[in-house]
């Protein structure tokens, strides 16, 4: 194993978060873009066999160890670690509508949903799921949201394009309806 | 089930944990008699859609209402004649329907998304620090005229308390014993009438009455009523020592 695979290894050890390739490349200045991959490489082959109660996972446009699915019982009765709160309906499809139509306002997600999401976006906000990415023409210069990285580590997502394409789904919509000025 | 929120901007937001907007409750509706989307038949849904609300609760909730009025439009939209054969009709449920789909996408994704949030949920990271105990409160810094402003505030929330004015009676159970006693004295046997006239006062009755039980409680005289409704008789009891 070489230097480097160790030392990218301890860094993402002691991450609480995903780091990402940029992250890692920080490590050692020295160090080439090819050199850092092939770390990489070397470290999430030591932990791609049966022979670990972690994974290193690719997720959130990084890597990340987590502990594998088939312990998540035994640590929460022990209290070593516990599931977060599950999201509300109206989070998740608050989150669904902006994840695949960000940047969007309040106003789109209000009108998809029927009712007014302002709540559930501030909300969202706070707990960093989604942020403003920009803010609208028009009226008043309204302000767009987008996902953040934390969104996808709490999916479990690489990136948006993990999510399932919207021609996939059972319920297939006819071509996008034109902007209403409603 | 009802968790009314008070919003600054928006005034009400209702939110349900069985549903979660107007349209929710419509595709259950409709997913409930198996109707057609694209064919809905409105009249039967506005007035399921009404009554539901009604049953729920929710005929006070805007975005229901709103809902509503919008589909009883639809439902009289619909009764307009119009010409066989006439292709510039637009359906007036068209979009409704495309928000119906719309928002039916948008659940299928909810699902997608739930199952990748569980199954995420089940592999933990590092960092995990258990829940700590309740921090204790910062140090309050306040200045005295926001003190002040506050305890107005919490002031004016206190509803004015009923009052009550209690006057005080004065009972004379030492001067109706000392009365009793009179009497005792004089007769070993007399009536309830002896003790209170006809012109005695509700006070007067009342403290006879106590010094009578207390005195046969003592043992000093004993009480009888030879049937219901009649006078007392009161007989003198020989002394005798306390128990």
């Amino acid at each position: 194993v070489s230097p480097l695979a160790k030392l990218l290894e301890a860094a993402l050890f002691a991450a609480a978060r995903p780091l990402t390739r940029d992250d890692l490349a920080q490590l050692d200045p020295q160090a080439g873009e090819l050199e850092v991959a092939r770390a990489l490489d070397e470290v999430v082959a030591a932990y791609a066999g049966d022979e670990h109660g972690v994974e290193l996972v690719e997720i959130a446009e990084g890597w990340q160890f987590l502990t594998r699915r088939e312990y998540a019982e035994t640590l929460e009765r022990a209290q070593i670690a516990l599931r977060p709160r599950r999201l509300s309906p109206a989070a998740l499809e608050t989150l669904a509508i902006i994840a695949y139509r960000q940047p969007v306002g309040r106003l789109e997600v209000d009108e998809i949903r029927g009712v007014d999401s302002g709540a559930v976006i501030d909300k969202l906000v706070e707990r960093g799921l989604i942020e403003v990415v920009a803010r609208g023409e028009g009226l008043g210069r309204p302000l767009l949201y987008g996902t953040t990285p934390p969104f996808l580590e709490i999916l479990g997502l690489k990136d948006l394009g993990d999510l399932p394409r919207l021609d996939e789904l059972a319920v297939a919509l006819r071509p996008p309806a034109p902007a209403e000025p409603e | 089930m009802t968790t009314p929120v008070l919003r600054d901007s928006a005034g009400f937001v209702v939110e349900l944990e069985q549903f979660s907007g107007p349209l929710d409750l419509l595709l259950h509706l409709i997913r409930e008699d198996e109707l057609d989307i694209t064919d809905l038949p409105v009249a039967r849904i506005a007035d399921q859609f009404l009554a539901a609300i009604h049953d729920l609760g929710l005929d006070q909730a805007a975005d229901y209402l709103e809902m509503a009025a919008r589909l009883l439009r639809i439902k009289a939209q619909m009764l307009l004649p119009r010409r066989l054969g006439d292709d510039e009709w637009d359906d007036p449920r068209a979009e409704l329907v495309r928000r119906l789909l719309e928002y039916q996408q948008i659940r299928e994704l909810v699902g997608w998304l739930e199952g990748a949030s569980a199954a995420r949920a089940e592999r933990f990271g590092r960092g995990y620090e258990a829940p700590p105990p309740d921090a204790p409160p910062a140090p309050l810094v306040i200045e005295l005229n926001e003190l002040l402003a506050a305890a107005e505030r919490v002031a004016a929330l206190i509803p004015e308390p009923m009052l009550h004015r209690v006057v005080p009676r004065p009972l004379d159970v030492e001067g109706a014993t000392t009365r009793i006693l009179a009497l005792v004295a004089a007769r070993a046997e007399f009536g309830w009438r002896d003790i209170v006239g006809d012109g005695s006062s509700v006070v007067d009755v009342l403290s006879a009455f106590i010094a009578l039980l207390e005195l046969a409680r003592r043992g000093t005289v004993s009480l009888h009523q030879p049937e219901p409704f009649t006078p007392f008789v009161i007989r003198r009891e020989s002394p005798r020592e306390a128990a």
